[in-house]
């Protein structure tokens, strides 16, 4: 493979130009230029190019997207619908949100491409509600998009007819689970359904749908202009692309860098501008809250799906959350515990329950008050939670609590020493 | 809605529709008897309110333009809730009743709703809701010493202000709702806190406090991405998907962080692999 810069704007390029969200700054830098391709062959060849280039899904789950739109029946005996998942919410992701405010024009773009492929003629983007500035400029870009031709009945002679529709949510980190998202924009509380059957079988309207994240539907115009092998220069085998890592926390330039799949922690630091104040580096977060966190052990491993999932993680988001030594650990878990509990539907046991002890049990730990017992109580309420829940956010609120127990259990251990003397019998005098 | 009186039927279900051993009793007598409360407090409880709903006469059409954008109506119900919002600034039982009236639904379906999600307010906003980021990246950098900063600010003396609390009166110029929030997917700008979801990005405690004494003064500081400050009812209709004023889109939202890595390439000359000139797509067996 030929050696690749080590961040390879594709889906930031534009976001140095004056007024990168209007039309005019889009159509000037190649914008609407894959829709015109792609509405020139048939679905099935738009799902193919997508197939090849090795795109997986930027959401968190890296489903490869091809084949997730492969799934959509051939027939229209129901209507199809993409909805576009802008929910961003998992603790220190934060890509979505720049990008829709840059560039809002790739996603409609990549909309309009990937609703044809599926043979979609309604598509909605669920964003989330705090996130207004970019519900404008979405709202904004659709305007202009219709205005232009690119939304609307018969767009370029092509017989193919789009309408996007964009949805606020209204706060509710669930809202990002892909059925519990369908669940809210059908006007209901957002809990998640039991699958099967899939969103493609029966998703919105009990219709075929298929949900994807805003920076996987994004990546579409520039495959299609690009092909599949332009994609794969960038990345890994099985993780091709380029991805936008997040990087936050005790860095010197916390940011937006977009670089290819693999790259490792110890790069993106050399391009933060390493570690704040050179206070060292105690424990990060690979993709967001829900991801195992790792250590200094693990400045080199490859951040792509396989590479995480190897060293015992998850990719996630690529949401890099860096902390230094000055970061409890306890405290650290027990503040996302309380994320979890508060965000937890309420729909399963597993989880409902779950959270709401582990977070009493670390609290308790956290004030000084914790017994070594707290920590085995913590790691069987874990294990009764992870893989028993309704949906994944059981599983990502142990995430914290497992991996943060199996590499700094000397800190929680710490936290029981009041306890521990209080309990110490004292020794009798003159007993030895 | 109907009460269900004895021997009737619940939700459809024919399930104790044959006569029982209960169906001889006179259900409200019961319940009057056997409640602690006076017959009028029981009969409140029981009895449906029917509230003036006059205050969104003019909301209607909007209401039905949201339900114009769905396949099916009940999709509106989010959107519609932000709608109800942006007139008193809060989710009343009226606002609960008028969506319901809109979309043919129950109250209770529209309530099951407006309490899952934490935009919906359900007492009196402020003219202005600061909202908090304290999950944990933000607090490590400081968002925990901002929230309990602004509670004592905003408070009485030894008496904080609490989550979703008002400073000021609800709705009167100057009056500040405040909350911790989840993480608002701003971490590279840690900590931040929104102002009507306007994003203020790198804050202090100091900073924090100058904000909303500037609020508290009728001032409107901007914000670091986003649009020119407004107050909570107005962006309560941006969220139901009404935009007036088209400038809002040109707020600014280019910060540094955002363009970390961008500027970066730019600055050493990096560039993503050049893309061929033309690309054929793949060619499929016909079936």
């Amino acid at each position: 493979m030929t050696t690749v810069d080590p961040v390879t704007p594709v889906l930031t390029k534009r976001w140095l130009s004056p007024r990168s969200w209007s039309i005019q700054t889009y159509e000037q830098l190649e914008g609407y230029t894959a829709v015109r391709k792609a509405l020139a062959v048939t679905p099935e060849q738009v799902v193919q190019v997508v197939k090849d280039s090795g795109l997986r899904g930027r959401g968190g789950a890296g489903f490869p997207s091809g084949l997730k739109w492969s799934f959509m029946p051939p027939n229209e005996d129901k209507p199809h619908y993409l909805v576009i998942n802008a929910d961003e919410g998992e603790p220190g992701t934060c890509k979505d949100i720049p990008l829709m405010m840059a560039d809002p024009h790739s996603l409609i773009e990549g909309c309009i491409i990937a609703s044809y492929a599926m043979r979609s003629h309604h598509c909605f983007i669920y964003v989330r509600g705090e996130a207004l500035h970019c519900i404008r400029r979405l709202n904004q870009a659709v305007a202009e998009a219709k205005a232009a031709g690119y939304l609307g009945t018969n767009v370029f002679g092509s017989g193919f007819d789009i309408e996007i529709t964009v949805h606020a949510g209204a706060g509710a980190y669930i809202c990002g689970e892909e059925t519990a998202l369908l669940d809210s924009l059908e006007g209901r509380r957002g809990q998640p359904r039991l699958k099967p059957p899939f969103p493609a079988a029966a998703g919105l309207y009990a219709a075929p749908t298929t949900v994807n994240n805003v920076e996987t539907i994004a990546s579409v115009p520039y495959i299609i202009n690009g092909g599949s092998d332009w994609f794969r220069k960038m990345g890994t085998e099985k993780s091709p692309g380029p991805k936008i890592y997040s990087i936050s926390g005790h860095v010197e330039k916390p940011g937006q860098y977009e670089a290819p799949l693999g790259t490792t922690l110890r790069q993106l630091l050399e391009m933060a501008g390493g570690m704040k104040d050179g206070i060292p580096l105690k424990f990060w977060t690979p993709g967001g809250s829900s991801t195992p966190m790792f250590t200094t052990e693990h400045l080199d491993v490859a951040l792509d799906f396989e590479g995480a999932a190897a060293a015992g993680s998850m990719l996630g988001t690529t949401a890099v959350q860096v902390f230094n030594e000055t970061v409890s650990v306890p405290w650290a878990v027990m503040k996302w515990t309380q994320f979890y509990k508060h965000e937890s539907c309420g729909k399963c046991t597993p989880c409902r329950e779950g959270t709401y002890w582990l977070v009493q049990i670390l609290e308790r730990m956290v004030a000084g008050n914790g017994t070594e017992e707290d920590i085995d109580t913590l790691l069987d309420v874990c294990d009764n939670v992870i893989g028993r829940s309704f949906c994944a956010l059981g599983d990502g609120a142990v995430s914290p609590i497992q991996s943060g127990i199996k590499y700094f259990r000397d800190e929680f251990l710490a936290l029981c020493q009041r306890n521990r003397e209080k309990n110490r019998k004292p020794a009798l005098a003159g007993a030895n | 809605m109907t009460t269900s009186g004895p021997g009737q039927t619940y939700g459809g279900s024919t399930v104790g529709s044959e006569p029982t051993h209960q169906s001889t009793v006179d259900d409200s007598r019961e319940a009057a008897v056997a409640s602690v409360l006076p017959e009028a407090q029981t009969q409140k409880l029981v009895a449906e309110v029917v509230e003036d709903l006059s205050v969104f006469d003019g909301i209607v059409e909007r209401a039905q333009a949201i339900i114009a954008r769905y396949p099916q109506s009940r999709s509106a119900l989010l959107p519609m809730l932000h709608l109800v919002q942006s007139v008193q600034g809060y989710v009343s039982h009226a606002g609960i009743q008028f969506c319901a009236r809109e979309l043919k639904l129950a109250d209770a379906e529209v309530s099951a709703v407006a309490t899952f999600y934490t935009m919906y307010k359900r007492k009196p906003c402020g003219e202005h809701l600061v909202s908090v980021c304290t999950n944990t990246l933000c607090a490590a950098l400081g968002g925990d010493d901002i929230y309990a900063k602004l509670r004592d600010h905003l408070g009485e003396p030894g008496k904080p202000l609490g989550h979703e609390e008002t400073a000021g009166t609800p709705g009167e110029p100057g009056s500040i709702t405040i909350e911790h929030a989840e993480c608002l997917a701003a971490c590279d700008l840690g900590p931040v806190l929104q102002v009507n979801y306007e994003f203020y990005d790198n804050q202090t405690p100091e900073k924090a406090v100058e904000l909303v004494d500037a609020l508290r003064r009728g001032e409107k500081p901007a914000p670091t991405r986003g649009a020119p400050l407004s107050d909570f009812k107005d962006v309560s209709l941006q969220l139901a998907g009404f935009f007036e004023r088209e400038s809002d889109v040109d707020g600014p939202s280019q910060a540094t962080e955002t363009l970390a890595g961008a500027q970066l390439a730019s600055d050493r000359g990096w560039t993503a692999p050049t893309m061929p000139e033309s690309v054929a797509f793949p060619e499929l067996e016909k079936k």
